[in-house]
């Protein structure tokens, strides 16, 4: 069942080149306004690796996420590794900027759409109690942020570079030690777990899923809106904020991000993996998820502010909800398909 | 002078925006010019406070009130530290201490909800409704009130009272707002620019017990000399008024409804008489270094002379201004009728308190920057003034109210309470309020300052047309009351 699933992943190791040189070009050039695509890539490409090599990284995977898990000092050794991406990441002008702007929109997006589902006891920890999946965490730009407000998260990605910043980065604030932490494997691994209930590292299911700037760098979007479901609870959410497939996202993520002004390389983003709302909309309610809200977000690289727009033309976020097995909770189906 | 402060405000604002990297890197060689911390040192304990308030006068206590009091920010552990003692109060004293302040409406409404208010209202405090301003040098006035002595235009309340209430509000936020008596700072290391490796990311505030906390947020909110400030290395712009100012307790002659607030502008500075109770006011006298020190060098009946002279004499006006102001008045009063109050003369001064004068000298200061990563200046610390329009306390209030809805907010986004963003909020919103109060307290002041003629009539006929126009006049409180 799992050979199945790995053979619809595409592409073989000519894009692990292609992440080495990304990365060189990325410190080559400064600030720029595209960069942040980059950096997901590099941080979210589990898709799209050999099937043999995958076999293989799987078990180097299992050994270091148990390391992980129960990681809470850091190796002195390994800081130095991490000193050069640990600036990256976390640096608020840097060239991860435009991903940190980006949780004066996403958060906010999380926490009042699961505050309308769960009512917060207290103000101060609006999220207590509900446990989080953030898929493709990267360094925890987002992780963080909603482990302060009082989720437990979880972070993966497949990239354990990313994993250690993110860790180092947290270990420091004492008051996320317990509400956050981090796994470097793949969500199918994941989801393997959680359903086939290996219960010795405490995963179960999931309040919520966020996917933020990932989607556009998956092949298999079907594997990951099934592994998603099975991940969730019934009545869970699922966040997901990706780009639009339209002329004018080609001509500004594409055109004049990699050809014009050629700030990107080309090559990086691919077009033809961007989905539209209504695509995706299709692709979940397939997969027994019902689309709550999809709202535009709109980039102002003179600000270097994001705010929220009516057109979804460019990027753009979208709430989902799993719909609830049994019938009685069809009334909340009812009153999302009247909403969407 | 004025001009270079705005300029080099805007400068640095704007300059910081393009020299983030360039100021950060000198951070980060201060930082290392007072050693980063290992992070294996762990100095003692794991324990990091979210927002550590330096200083527990009126402005850091109510800080720390407002956090405490926050429903956003009621998981954060918050710490006050202050190197004097506990402030109670069971009962008022019978007598009136001698330093007070203007609490404006707006400052009132910070307090109210806070909730230190109404212990403030059950101890002592004194509503004025009207305000009137005259001149030594002619006999140009303003008066200041609102709809008829309906409404009140402030309180004078005395700073003890303040600070005591808030002390007894922060009592009863105990479970997550500490505060810490007799700890003096002996230093504060600043964090890294980013995350380096072998360094603690928190601002580290180390005592004079010899105990290191560590804190995600610093407010400095220890007055005009700030420590926090200074080993900043925030350019301030400052200079000394060479005035000081003497204070005392005055007994009228007789009881009077006392709730007129009088201020006079005398060459050598201005005099103030503040109602603290029908029988009692204060007195502010500011004035040169050298008449201070005579004043406090009478005896008591020659003191209250000075004071009750300086009030009613006319000494200082010449017949040209005399004519001028007259002729002033009646061209205004062509133009608008409805003429502003008549002049009134303030009560006399029969006696003064006991052993109730004091003096000190009076600077004006403002900080270029309010802000640094993980760190915010609010009060005397970031903006000094002088006292003669009564702002300081409002100023610092109003600095607490900004600040704190600023992080109720970052926090219920989760976002790290000592990032730079809402920092940079809550400073581009207080100094666009308290850059044009400091430069109008300072213009007033040097205007008053001299009695040459030509001086004296413009000043004498901005302020009777001023007057006489009612809504510039409720502006101009407006602005003075939030």
């Amino acid at each position: 069942m799992f050979a199945n699933k790995s053979g619809r992943v595409m592409l073989g190791s000519c894009r692990r080149k292609a992440i080495s040189v990304c990365s060189v070009v990325q410190s080559l050039v400064g600030n720029n306004l595209f960069s942040w695509n980059v950096g997901c890539k590099q941080r979210t490409l589990w898709l799209q690796m050999n099937v043999a090599e995958r076999t293989q990284q799987r078990a180097v995977h299992r050994k270091l996420s148990t390391r992980a898990v129960h990681q809470t000092t850091v190796d002195p050794d390994e800081l130095k590794r991490f000193r050069l991406l640990a600036s990256k990441w976390w640096d608020e002008n840097g060239e991860f900027k435009a991903l940190h702007a980006m949780n004066d929109l996403r958060v906010p997006f999380i926490r009042d759409n699961l505050l309308n589902m769960h009512k917060a006891q207290h103000p101060g920890k609006p999220l207590a109690g509900l446990r989080v999946l953030d898929v493709g965490c990267g360094g925890g730009l987002l992780t963080e942020p909603l482990g302060r407000l009082g989720a437990s998260v979880l972070g993966i990605d497949p990239v354990e570079e990313n994993i250690g910043t993110a860790q180092l980065h947290s270990s420091c604030d004492p008051h996320l030690g317990g509400r956050v932490s981090y796994r470097a494997c793949t969500l199918e691994e994941l989801s393997a777990d959680v359903a086939g209930g290996e219960t010795d590292r405490g995963d179960t299911m999931f309040d919520a899923v966020v996917a933020s700037e990932v989607v556009e760098h998956l092949a298999d979007l079907e594997t990951f809106a099934f592994c998603c479901s099975r991940i969730l609870k019934p009545g869970g959410s699922l966040f997901i904020t990706t780009i639009n497939k339209t002329n004018l996202s080609y001509a500004l993520a594409i055109v004049a991000a990699e050809q014009l002004l050629r700030i990107v390389p080309k090559g990086t983003h691919d077009w033809e993996k961007f989905i539209s709302p209504v695509e995706l909309e299709r692709l979940l309610e397939s997969n027994c998820f019902s689309v709550q809200s999809v709202q535009g977000m709109m980039y102002n690289p003179a600000s270097g502010a994001w705010s929220w727009t009516n057109s979804t033309a460019i990027n753009y976020a979208l709430h989902a909800v799993k719909l609830a097995e049994d019938p009685q909770t069809d009334k909340a189906d009812n009153s999302a398909a009247s909403q969407s | 002078m004025l001009n270079l402060t705005r300029a080099s405000i805007a400068r640095n604002g704007f300059g910081r925006c393009l020299m983030a990297e360039k100021r950060s890197s000198a951070v980060k060689s201060v930082s290392r010019g007072l050693a980063c911390a290992d992070h294996s040192d762990g100095s003692g304990s794991n324990e990091v406070y979210d927002v550590i308030i330096s200083g527990g006068g009126m402005v850091g206590t109510a800080m720390a009130c407002s956090l405490g009091m926050h429903p956003k920010l009621s998981e954060k552990k918050i710490l006050l530290l202050e190197a004097g003692n506990k402030k109670v109060m069971d009962k008022v004293p019978d007598s009136y201490s001698t330093r007070v302040s203007s609490i404006s409406p707006g400052s009132a409404t910070l307090l109210t909800g806070i909730g230190a208010w109404e212990h403030i209202t059950k101890w002592r405090c004194k509503p004025y409704k009207k305000m009137q301003v005259w001149d030594a040098c002619s006999d140009a006035l303003i008066t200041f009130d609102k709809d008829n002595l309906e409404e009140v235009m402030a309180y004078i309340v005395e700073n003890d009272v303040v600070v005591a209430a808030l002390t007894k509000q922060l009592d009863s936020l105990s479970d997550h707002v500490q505060v810490k008596y007799r700890s003096k700072v002996v230093k504060y290391i600043w964090p890294a620019a980013h995350q380096a490796v072998r360094s603690v990311p928190w601002v580290q505030v180390v005592l004079a017990s010899g105990e290191t906390l560590q804190t995600k947020l610093l407010i400095g909110a220890d007055g005009p000399n700030s420590m926090v400030r200074r080993q900043l290395g925030i350019p301030t712009v400052k200079w000394n008024y060479d005035q000081s100012a003497v204070v005392a307790v005055l007994r009228l002659s007789e009881p009077t409804e006392n709730n007129v607030a009088w201020q006079r502008f005398l060459p050598t500075g201005p005099i103030a008489m503040l109602p603290l109770s029908d029988t009692e006011s204060s007195l502010v006298w500011s004035t040169s270094h050298h008449l201070a020190e005579e004043l406090m060098a009478l005896d008591d009946e020659c003191f209250v002379d000075a004071i009750n002279s300086a009030f009613w004499s006319n000494v200082n006006q010449s017949e040209l201004v005399e004519t001028a102001g007259t002729l002033f008045r009646s061209a205004l009063a062509t133009f608008m009728p409805s003429a502003g109050s008549p002049r009134q003369l303030p009560p006399s001064v029969a006696a003064i308190g006991p052993k109730s004068r004091v003096m000190f000298p009076l600077g004006m200061g403002h900080a270029s920057e309010y802000i640094r990563h993980r760190v915010a200046l609010v009060g005397d610390a970031a903006h000094r003034v002088h006292p003669l329009a009564g702002q300081g306390a409002n100023l610092g209030f109003g600095d607490v109210a900004c600040l704190t809805q600023l992080l109720g907010q970052a926090a219920f986004n989760g976002k790290d309470l000592g990032a730079m963003q809402h920092l940079l909020e809550y400073e581009s919103e207080r100094q666009r309020h308290n850059l044009p109060m400091m430069a109008a307290i300072d213009l007033m002041k040097r205007l008053y300052s001299t009695n040459t003629a030509p001086v004296v009539l413009l000043r004498t006929f901005g302020l009777q047309a001023t007057n006489m126009l009612p809504t510039l006049k409720e502006q101009i409180m407006a602005f003075a009351s939030k």
